[in-house]
């Protein structure tokens, strides 16, 4: 027990908050026309992502920031923002390793990325994003023997147009909501997976996200394609510096999962959730949608949330093919001043789609939580199932916990089942930990750890274990 | 429909007796109501029904001028037989009839309220409007400790006297501590395409118990609102049932706020609908202070290409400790047509509560149904059966034998 005392001791702070200080190539403030076509110039890109660009701005211009949301924040100044931000070193791409700049090496080396060949972690290719650009990409031989293109978005444009050019945006399109608009027109960097027909991916692919600069906002989008019968496993992990300021993270993720292909995409988010007064944090409002576009195809989110000062996402599937399979799995801890909207939503389109829903959240301190969540069966959706669970745990009686959940059936041979509840850690299982002699802490620990199961079990292995030890360190204090 | 509103509004009051700050107010509301409209599916809570389409569709035209001066006769053939009951009469809109007969004339109160005031916190324009139109809101007062000897009888009918017509009724009632009250509101329509509006506000004191069942069972093509606002003191019960078979369309609305301890509030509900009925059970509880209960189960039956929606709100406050809050609602749905939507919402500040819920909806279980025919019954019989049993459920929930009974025979529910 000592041992985990140390390490609690040790990350009792939000220890990725240091920041890089590394000379920065900026676009200029603010948003228009010219800020696009710099990011544009600067990405080197075809005409046709400029134009791409272009619409989803002019969209931009009439659209209403939405403001239905649970928890409310101050207005965004949208002209006050850096929609670019890069390391100088970065402006000509370096060949390899040896030629990247020390100091971001350094970063990924104290976040426990180690971008070097002979330190990499096993069996995961990592591809690490700085602000707006992509900075390296591990393993890209190996994948490439199989077929599989692993590499950052900005790099796909250029070599895989055809591909790009037929997926970017039809799954969210360009004229989708406020910030997947704003995203589609000022996005700067992220992951392009495409697994070709018939291939089982043989690791984990995996991206790591890093705002660094001040008074940006990091507009990533990843784009991953599973051709027909190929599953790939696809993991997410981001954090921040900690500053006073708030900043936003507009992210758009699109899957694609073609017939009989599988996308397991699991997300450990820990950006810097702000002090304990509720002071600076990111604004996580990030939009994730899977297609299950082919027959018999299947796409799993998983999310483990514990950053952001305010998380506001739906990771949803879309099962247009019949036979199709989505499920959604969530752990959502908010503490002190935290604030989080999240959940799902389950469109069934095709026959005999299914769909899983388990949602823990917990909340402590002066934070609020809500789950929301649509499933809609269609009428043509026939002989699909759905089942959801929600579950939420509250500690202390300054925090809330709410479940909004949007039921439409409409196909009478499918079928929808819905639970949800709502309550503390009980006394009694409290009573029994600590008369077996753990501390009141350590009782908590292990409850929520067992309450959050379900859903750490669906974590890859690496990722289950620091999901784990997160979920301890984010309830730190929340105990007495 | 903003000159029909003030026209139809201008030779209302001329018919009305009314005081000068009076004719004031009902401007007031009426000037909301020419702002806001009727509630279309823009709105959060009326995102499944949207009434402002369903009126255009099915009315049109609306009229909202009612002549409340000439009497109607009231046809006692519609009288519950077998039951002794207290009365009241609404024929289109207008009351007709008040009787007690059955009880104590010193413990009820009958207070004619001609001066308009709005006790609902709710500002919706459905409200506005009918502080606007309604000629006279009733308060009808039950005295400190009496329980009434038999149950009251709202009859709410019309007939084809009005068509294309907005019907406003108002009705506040107070029930002092340890009192009680039965009150059964009957719907018989004979009338077309008319909107009818009701506020219900309850007062519940100390003690105080009210059941209400709501009974909308005969086939009518009228769109129904109704709001009931319930507050409660210590120790007191509500418990509401409502039957929503009858109209085309329908929305019920309950606000109960659990006020004082050890209070509770339970509210059931059957959809029974068909062809192209589109009905709405919207409830919300507020749990706001200690040791409040709340219960709700919702059932839908839904054949043909009906519509039945359930938005069940329960929200406890952060003083709100050791509430105990249950909600649950399902559906068989009988035709690929039908559609059933659901939002349980829960809404929560407090740690120490035990609250869930739960939401089912599906087709009739195949195995049963193999099960019954494998016993002899033929696919009709075995679908009825099921079909009974699953709302029989909710019937069994309703805690006045004779009101049970009444209301099973009502529905042919067989045991």
């Amino acid at each position: 027990m000592d041992n985990r005392q140390k390490e609690i001791d040790n990350l009792k702070d939000y220890k990725y908050g240091f920041t890089t200080d590394i000379e920065n190539t900026r676009a200029p403030k603010g948003l228009n026309e010219d800020v696009i076509k710099f990011i544009s110039n600067i990405k080197k890109e075809p005409q046709w992502m400029l134009d791409f660009r272009l619409k989803a701005y002019e969209r931009f211009k009439q659209l209403k920031e939405p403001d239905w949301q649970k928890p409310k924040y101050p207005k965004i100044d949208y002209q006050d923002l850096y929609y670019y931000s890069a390391p100088k070193s970065m402006r000509d791409k370096p060949k390899n390793l040896e030629d990247l700049d020390p100091k971001l090496l350094e970063t990924y080396k104290k976040l426990g990325i180690p971008l070097q060949e002979q330190k990499r972690l096993n069996g995961i290719a990592v591809d690490a994003v700085f602000d707006s650009v992509s900075v390296a990409t591990t393993f890209r031989d190996e994948l490439t023997k199989q077929g599989i293109i692993f590499c950052p978005i900005s790099e796909a444009i250029q070599n895989h147009p055809d591909l790009v050019k037929k997926y970017l945006g039809s799954v969210i399109p360009v004229t989708d909501h406020f910030f997947a608009t704003l995203n589609s027109a000022v996005f700067t960097d992220g992951s392009f997976a495409y697994i070709p027909e018939g291939v089982r991916c043989p690791m984990e692919l995996s991206t790591y996200f890093r705002i660094n600069a001040s008074n940006t906002g990091q507009f990533e989008r990843t784009l991953i394609v599973a051709d027909k019968g190929s599953y790939v496993s696809y993991l997410e992990g981001c954090t921040a510096p900690m500053r006073d300021e708030n900043q936003l993270h507009a992210a758009n993720v699109e899957l694609v999962a073609l017939d009989d292909a599988e996308i397991k995409y699991s997300t450990v988010q820990n950006w810097y959730p702000g002090d304990k007064d509720g002071k600076g944090g990111i604004y996580n409002f990030v939009t994730k949608r899977g297609l299950c576009k082919g027959k018999n195809s299947k796409i799993s989110w998983t999310q483990v949330e514990t950053g952001s000062a305010i998380t506001w996402k739906y990771p949803s599937c879309i099962l247009k093919g019949d036979n199709s399979v989505g499920e959604f799995y969530s752990i959502a801890i908010t503490n002190n001043h935290q604030k989080a909207d999240t959940g799902t939503k389950m469109i069934h389109l095709g026959k005999n789609t299914k769909s899983k829903i388990i949602s823990k959240g917990i909340s402590a301190g002066h934070s609020d939580m809500t789950y929301r969540g649509l499933v809609d069966i269609s009428p043509k959706a026939t002989n699909s199932n759905n089942y959801t669970q929600c579950d939420s745990l509250l500690m202390g009686n300054k925090c809330g916990a709410h479940t909004v959940p949007y039921i439409k059936n409409k196909n009478s041979e499918s079928n929808i089942a819905h639970e949800a509840t709502t309550s503390k850690i009980s006394e009694e299982q409290l009573h029994y930990c600590q008369q077996r002699g753990l501390s009141a802490e350590e009782a908590v620990g292990l409850i929520v750890n067992g309450f959050c199961k379900e859903v750490l079990q669906q974590l890859p292995m690496e990722f289950a274990v620091e999901a784990q030890k997160l979920v301890g360190i984010s309830l730190e204090g929340s105990v007495g | 429909m903003k000159e029909q509103l003030q026209k139809d509004f201008d030779n209302t009051i001329r018919n009305l007796t009314l005081s000068q700050k009076d004719i004031e107010i009902k401007k007031f509301y009426l000037d909301n109501f020419i702002n806001k409209g009727f509630p279309n599916r823009r709105e959060e809570d009326w995102k499944f029904y949207d009434l402002n389409q369903i009126i255009n569709r099915n009315i049109g035209e609306l009229s909202f001028y009612s002549d409340y001066a000439s009497t109607n006769k009231v046809d006692t053939s519609v009288f519950v037989d077998g039951l002794e009951h207290n009365k009241i009469v609404f024929i289109n809109g207008r009351i007709e009839k008040i009787d007690f007969d059955y009880e104590k004339k010193d413990q009820i109160e009958i207070i004619d309220q001609s001066e308009t005031i709005n006790k609902f916190n709710n500002n919706s324009s459905l409200s506005d409007l009918n502080s606007a139109f309604t000629n006279k809101s009733f308060r009808i007062v039950v005295k400190e400790g009496y329980q009434l000897k038999k149950p009251l009888i709202i009859y709410h009918t019309t007939n084809s006297k009005i068509w294309s017509k907005n019907i406003n009724l108002r009705l506040n009632f107070e029930l002092y501590e340890n009192s009680s009250l039965r009150l059964i509101d009957l719907f018989r329509d004979t009338s077309e395409k008319n909107f009818i509006n009701i506020f219900y506000n309850f007062d519940l004191k100390e003690n105080s118990v009210l059941k209400n069942y709501k009974v909308d069972k005969f086939e009518n093509k009228n769109i129904k609102y109704s709001f009931n606002n319930i507050e409660q003191d210590n120790n007191s019960i509500s418990e509401t049932f409502i039957l929503s078979s009858g109209s085309n369309f329908c929305k019920n609305e309950i606000n109960c706020n659990l006020n004082g301890e050890y209070s509770s509030a339970f509210v059931n509900g059957i959809f029974s609908i068909n062809n192209n009925k589109h009905h709405e059970i919207r409830t919300i509880i507020n749990h706001l202070t200690e040791n409040t209960k709340s219960y709700q189960l919702i059932k839908s039956v839904l054949e043909d290409s009906s519509r039945s929606v359930y938005q069940g709100k329960i929200f406890v406050d952060s003083k709100a400790q050791k509430t105990d809050g249950y909600q649950l609602s399902k559906a068989i749905l009988l035709n690929k047509d039908s559609e059933f939507n659901a939002k349980p919402e829960l809404e929560i500040y407090a740690d120490d509560v035990k609250c869930s819920h739960g939401s089912a909806s599906g087709s009739l279980n195949e195995d049963s149904i193999f099960y019954l025919r494998s016993r002899g019954l033929n696919y009709q019989q075995s679908r009825e059966l099921l079909i009974n049993g699953f709302l029989l459920d909710v019937v069994e929930k309703i805690t006045d034998p004779e009101v049970k009974n009444l209301i099973k025979n009502m529905i042919g529910i067989k045991e």
